[in-house]
């Protein structure tokens, strides 16, 4: 029971790091390492069919978008 | 069976553990992408197979994950290291041989 | 009782691989932090299937294993490039 708050700990930092983050490619990274934890804990829950389509979604369809949106614009924040 | 399968994962999960601190201590881009690709690959392949030879009916499915692993993980690190190197990051001042700037000084002059 | 010992050891591994996320210079140390603890949650997640004895809870890591490097994939062509 100890892992589930130590995740939901990692969850928190990670969520943080995604905000404070100037480079934008660095808080898509961060992005998808929310949506990872948050997979891991779906499981937890003994909902594996969510676990499912939030991992399908997170690692790969999120990442792409946002990277495409990035590339339209400016890679850095001032 | 019990037995060599907790054997097993042992192994892939110390392997794991060793991957993990090799992407703390390692000073480079390109140190930390070769102990991030090798010992993960080695950890996770020894650990899935090792749970499938300690429930005996999982077996084929496990392989099936393992050969995933096999095949998508050395793509990707390939990618990034390769992306870095063009990206233009330079190595760490201890590295001691740099064979992809001596074969472009060497394409320059023939 | 050695699967929850197992489980500690990879979270523990998960806990550095989230460190070097933070901390990394640039964001290829990033890129390849994420890579590794993908990998390492295909192997989390499979020992949680044989803690909780089910056998449809591999297809969670199986479908994580097919898709994981798309992401890695888009992002390295994006620092090679740009798309």
């Amino acid at each position: 029971m100890i892992i589930v708050y130590l995740l939901v700990l990692l969850m928190l930092a990670a969520a943080i790091a995604a905000s404070v983050f100037k480079d934008l490619l660095s808080a898509v990274i961060a992005a998808c390492l929310v949506s990872l934890i948050a997979a891991i804990l779906f499981y937890f829950l003994q909902a594996p069919d969510v676990a499912m389509a939030e991992a399908s979604i997170g690692a790969a369809l999120v990442t792409a978008v946002f990277i495409v949106a990035i590339k339209r614009t400016k890679r850095h924040e001032e | 069976m019990q037995i060599v399968g907790i054997l097993i994962t042992g192994i892939g999960v110390l392997f794991l553990l060793l991957g993990s601190y090799g992407i703390v201590r390692l000073p480079d881009v390109y140190n930390r992408l070769q102990a991030g690709t090798k010992c993960t690959t080695f950890g996770a392949l020894f650990t899935i197979i090792g749970v499938g030879i300690m429930e005996p009916s999982w077996f084929w499915k496990t392989l099936i994950i393992a050969l995933f692993i096999l095949l998508t993980n050395p793509i990707s690190n390939h990618a990034l290291g390769r992306a870095s190197r063009k990206s233009g990051i330079p190595l760490c001042d201890r590295s001691v041989v740099d064979k992809a700037s001596e074969f472009e000084q060497y394409k320059g002059k023939v | 009782m050695s699967e929850i010992f197992f489980l500690t050891i990879i979270g523990i591994g998960i806990v550095l691989c989230f460190f070097r996320m933070l901390k990394g210079p640039t964001a290829a140390d990033r890129a390849v932090a994420l890579d590794t603890v993908t990998t390492v949650t295909v192997a989390f997640l499979v020992i949680l299937g044989y803690v909780f004895k089910r056998y449809v809870y591999l297809d969670v890591s199986l479908v994580y294993a097919a898709l994981m490097f798309v992401g890695s994939v888009v992002i390295a062509r994006f620092l090679e490039k740009g798309i």
